[in-house]
């Protein structure tokens, strides 16, 4: 995954989220996405973060990050806590995603997960030519230093949500540097040409607070 | 309890605070204490609005001469890296409070101190207090100061087991916390650890079954005992390693019981120095107090329920990776309790090798952690 991806994914999670709501970043990094949360969408902002560098570096920024583990410390979060829990690129790091995605529409209404799309075809192309693990811009490191372990596709994907009777509130996708565009996740051909892609997700039988995003724009502007 | 009618200015610097006879300190073993007595020291103003207070609470051994020269060792306060010009916590910025707890010997009422009764030592007539105790004389002093809400209660160790109390018993007064290197409640090795101690002084034949101020004598030695055993468990053993290995003080072994080992000498220096600056008597009456401590037992064994009263207070708590008295996995367990009760908290673990004591040593990671925590803590309350 490259800056440009992040910051656009960022961009996307902005646009989502309602200002003065409550967020919980899972997998917060350094504190990037919250401290714009907090200064552009006046969030309360909090944090999950695994590295105590980065826990270090969010508390020098005054953000409430907590050190602990997405597998094991989202149990410790009381229910719908959070109006919104972000998982930006890290799902597929988890050793039990389908818990965690699970945890993440406990304690929050909504939840925000971006993950790089295993069914792209550039990960298609590399593993079929080449017939080696794929190292592409969202996939960036080899087989053996990878942090991720539970990789999958769009359709996969798709396939859990429905598992867990989740409704889709919105989904994005991103390719190379461009700009985020909205998608049909049920679509076959997503599942070829999406790099990375970024739901929004609620149980179903839980009413939307507000209406599915337009197609661009920040939806609480005006 | 009514506010006492003080003018800040007079009491700032600070002093010893008596009690008026009608507000007796309640004991949560049932007992009062007439007419209490609370050193404490005081740096910076209390602004217009009574919002940058902060409480200080200070570990086991130390007292509350937080930011200035200790009266019997000369030495500057205990945590010049959090208080003073500059620092996270300044004195032009805050109204710092900082007492010496209930049981300790540095001017607050304690074994040491007379009983009105006999007009002798207390000794072991002291009735035993609690963490529960020492915090609930902290909230009339800072009452009595003019304080109704603390910006922040802040405190490593055993002041951090008084951080999580108040955080208990006067959630309403605070709106942000620190908790560094501490626990909810002791393990069976910090109880273990903490009865060495204690038996030190009772087998010292100058302790006098409590009474050895009648004698004029003190049990020095036990005392001493008491502290080296303990001073070993705030080190960590890459620490120890570092600082002595195995070296010698001398050319040669003295084939005898002299201290040949460096770390032997070390030792008996800071058993030696202990007991010229504090009291045998408090030593086993704090150290009960902290392995009496248990905060979920009394919430029906469930920690988070606790704090749920202290779900608007933001809380930042340390751990350090080489700390063995207060391990990671204890603070933790503090954390996860405050978020299960909602509360909003920051948590990290440091990576340090130098042991329990971190806290208080140099270790710029915590310095910017809490830094960054205060000032936004401050943001917060519209400090700033």
């Amino acid at each position: 995954m490259t800056n440009t991806v992040i910051r656009e994914d960022f961009r996307e999670i902005l646009r989502l989220v309602r200002p003065g709501s409550r967020v919980l970043d899972v997998g917060c990094g350094e504190g990037a996405l919250l401290d714009l949360l907090a200064h552009e969408k006046q969030v309360d902002a909090r944090g999950l973060e695994l590295s105590a560098s980065g826990v270090a570096a969010c508390m020098a920024r005054g953000l409430s990050v907590v050190q602990g583990d997405a597998d094991l410390d989202l149990d410790h979060f009381p229910d719908r806590s959070f109006d919104y829990a972000v998982l930006s690129q890290t799902l597929q790091a988890t050793r039990k995603p389908r818990h965690v995605l699970d945890e993440l529409l406990r304690i929050a209404d909504r939840a925000i997960v971006s993950f790089p799309n295993f069914g792209h075809w550039r990960v298609r192309w590399s593993l079929l030519s080449r017939g080696r693990m794929p190292e592409t811009k969202a996939l960036p490191l080899p087989w053996w230093s990878t942090p991720n372990i539970h990789l999958c596709t769009l359709a996969d994907f798709m396939a859990l949500t429905a598992d867990l009777n989740l409704r889709v509130d919105a989904s994005a996708a991103f390719a190379g540097q461009g700009p985020a565009r909205s998608m049909d996740p049920a679509s076959a051909l997503e599942n070829w040409r999406s790099e990375t892609c970024l739901f929004m997700l609620s149980r179903n039988g839980v009413p939307a607070s507000k209406e599915l995003p337009p197609a661009s724009g920040d939806l609480f502007d005006g | 309890m009514a506010a006492l009618d003080l003018v800040t200015p007079v009491l700032s610097g600070g002093g010893t605070w008596r009690f008026p006879a009608n507000e007796p300190l309640r004991l949560d073993s049932g007992g009062v204490i007439e007419g209490l007595e609370v050193a404490y020291q005081t740096y910076g103003q209390l602004n217009a609005d009574k919002s940058n207070a902060v409480l200080i609470c200070h570990a086991l051994t130390m007292d509350q001469y937080v930011a200035s020269p200790h009266p019997t060792t000369g030495k500057p306060g205990w945590w010049p890296r959090l208080v003073g010009p500059g620092k996270p916590l300044d004195p032009a910025r805050h109204f710092i409070i900082c007492s010496n707890v209930v049981g300790g010997c540095m001017g607050s009422t304690g074994p040491a101190s007379t009983n009105p009764a006999t007009g002798r030592p207390y000794g072991l007539s002291f009735p035993v207090i609690t963490i529960g105790d020492m915090v609930r004389a902290q909230a009339m002093l800072v009452t009595a100061l003019g304080v109704d809400t603390l910006f922040a209660v802040v405190g490593g160790s055993m002041g951090g087991m008084q951080v999580q109390q108040w955080a208990v018993d006067y959630p309403e007064r605070m709106s942000s916390a620190v908790i560094l290197a501490s626990a909810s409640r002791h393990s069976a090795q910090n109880i273990a650890f903490h009865e060495v101690g204690r038996q030190a002084i009772m087998a010292d034949p100058d302790w006098r079954g409590g009474a050895y101020a009648d004698h004029g004598v003190r049990p020095e030695k036990g005392l001493a005992v008491a502290r080296m055993a303990a001073h070993i468990t705030y080190l960590s053993e890459p620490a120890l390693q570092r600082k002595f290995g195995r070296e010698l003080q001398r050319d040669g072994l003295s084939w005898g019981f002299d201290a040949d080992f460096q770390v032997e000498s070390y030792l008996r220096h800071q058993g030696s120095s202990f007991v010229d600056r504090f009291d045998a008597n408090s030593y086993l009456y704090i150290t009960r107090a902290m392995d009496y401590f248990d905060i979920a037992a009394s919430h029906g064994g469930v920690l988070a329920n606790a704090f749920t009263r202290a779900r608007h207070v933001r809380f930042c708590v340390l751990s350090f990776s080489s700390d063995w008295l207060y391990p990671t996995a204890e603070n933790r367990h503090v954390v996860r309790a405050l978020t299960a009760a909602g509360a909003r908290a920051a948590f990290a673990e440091i990576e340090s090798d130098k042991g329990h004591d971190a806290f208080l040593l140099d270790e710029p990671v915590m310095d910017a952690a809490l830094e960054g925590f205060l000032a936004s803590a401050e943001r917060d309350r519209g400090l700033v």
